[in-house]
């Protein structure tokens, strides 16, 4: 810095030697100033401005850190609600496929005791028409072995006289040609080809 | 700048290009003694940064507003990009305040070369920039004999496993690196680039009004040199910024180097 004393002492007194110096010879004011300025800034900087701005820099780590650990409890409760749903889901899912089992058992059930009903009182239907039928049918061979019986006398005793008109003999004649004719002795082929 | 200025004496009549007596600006007294402009700029420059800062970083808001933006924005460059990445997460954050305040009052200093009213940029008066040098100079040796010792410090200059007979070779380049160019080349590089970026832009501006008044078909040549100020103040701009941030980075590295557990 011995540079400082050459301008310093040619330039005494004469002003023009500054203006025409050398631009690399430091002038000492311009020099001493630099140096002041630096340093009252340096203070305000390390005193104030740093000290501030780290806290800043602190704060904003803590409360990026702090909402760090905030959207993470978050997501964890949020898996935990979607895996309760999902149980949820599971059990409702369950619960449907019961009651539709349970439904269709029911129904098959249902149609069982219905088809059972139905061919009970289909039988019972059936039971009752033969039963009518067949005292249907036994009302008209009565009345048929009746009207059979006269006709048969009638035409008898038109062709043999009036000698067939004892009541007891007729009666057992017809019986006794009914009983063969019904146990087969007598062909149906033998009494006329119309039938 | 000569043969221009020649060149424009030749054709009109007695253009003188700016040369370095336009930075000769006192106000106050005369001399060696003299209080001159950059002087007040260097003031003011310190005063604006200080107040901006202590502004703008007085809420301490989470959620930043402009002015605090701009202040984290320099800030985190310096700190992060600069002295942490170079100095080391371990011992970084003490050299910040130094750092921060460098790279704004440069920043600052060598904007005022195209801001008006100032239009000067204050560290082309070398006087400035050999004194911040010269606290790095200062700060850069005492952290590295704290570290190291006196003794280690200078031992440390040399990196070991040298053969035993480049030791003194090798130690007498490093001190002269270590004691004369880093600091010289730190202020002069500072000072050369605003120098001679003001220079320049004085004269394309004076030497464009000069021809836009001339006759004939100088006035048009004035126009394009104009044109060429703005385009060289735009440059200037980025040369400002980047002397900033490399007088700032260098410093860091100095700083680095002496720290450093081996050379």
């Amino acid at each position: 810095m011995h540079m400082l004393t050459i301008p310093a002492s040619g330039g005494e007194g004469e002003g023009g030697f500054w203006a025409t110096a050398a631009p690399i010879i430091p002038h000492p004011i311009e020099f001493l100033f630099s140096l002041v300025v630096f340093a009252g800034l340096f203070w305000v900087v390390a005193k104030k401005v740093v000290p501030r701005l780290e806290q800043i820099y602190a704060e904003r780590t803590a409360a990026i850190e702090g909402g760090m650990a905030r959207a993470e409890q978050a997501q964890a409760e949020a898996k935990a609600a979607l895996d309760s749903y999902n149980a949820q889901l599971q059990d409702a899912r369950g619960e449907a496929n019961r009651i539709r089992e349970d439904a269709r058992a029911q129904g098959a059930q249902i149609v069982a005791e219905m088809r059972t009903q139905a061919q009970a009182e289909a039988s019972r239907i059936v039971e009752a028409a033969q039963r009518q039928i067949e005292a249907e049918r036994q009302s008209a061979v009565t009345s048929l072995r009746g009207e059979v019986g006269r006709l048969s006398t009638d035409l008898a005793s038109r062709i043999v006289g009036e000698s067939l008109q004892d009541e007891v003999r007729q009666k057992g004649i017809v019986e006794r040609f009914l009983a063969e004719l019904e146990s087969g002795d007598i062909k149906p082929e033998r009494v006329g080809g119309d039938v | 700048m000569s043969i221009i200025a020649l060149g424009m004496e030749g054709g009109g009549d007695g253009f003188t290009a700016p040369d370095a007596s336009i930075f000769w600006e006192p106000l106050i007294g005369e001399g060696a003694t003299a209080i001159t402009r950059p002087v007040f700029l260097m003031v003011i420059a310190g005063a604006l940064v200080a107040w901006f800062l202590l502004a703008t970083t007085k809420r301490r808001a989470l959620v930043p507003s402009k002015g605090q933006m701009m202040t984290e924005g320099a800030y985190g460059l310096v700190r992060n990009s600069i002295a942490k990445d170079i100095i080391g997460s371990h011992e970084f954050l003490r050299f910040v305040p130094l750092l921060f305040t460098m790279f704004l009052l440069i920043l600052v200093n060598n904007f005022f070369g195209v801001i008006p009213p100032f239009n000067y940029p204050t560290m082309s008066r070398i006087g400035f920039p050999v004194a911040l040098a010269l606290v790095i100079w200062v700060v850069f040796h005492v952290v590295g004999m704290k570290k190291h010792g006196f003794v280690g410090y200078w031992k440390s200059l040399v990196p070991s496993g040298l053969p035993g007979g480049m030791v003194p070779a090798i130690f007498i380049l490093e001190l002269i690196t270590d004691l004369f160019t880093r600091p010289v080349t730190l202020g002069l590089r500072l000072f050369g680039n605003m120098f001679a970026g003001h220079i320049l832009m004085a004269l394309f501006i004076s030497g464009g009004w000069y021809m836009l008044q001339a006759g004939g078909i100088l006035p048009v040549a004035g126009a394009v040199t104009w044109a060429f100020a703005i385009v060289m103040t735009l440059f200037e701009m980025l040369v400002e910024f980047l002397q900033a941030y490399v007088f700032t980075l260098l410093s860091a590295l100095y700083i680095a180097g002496a720290v450093a557990d081996s050379h």
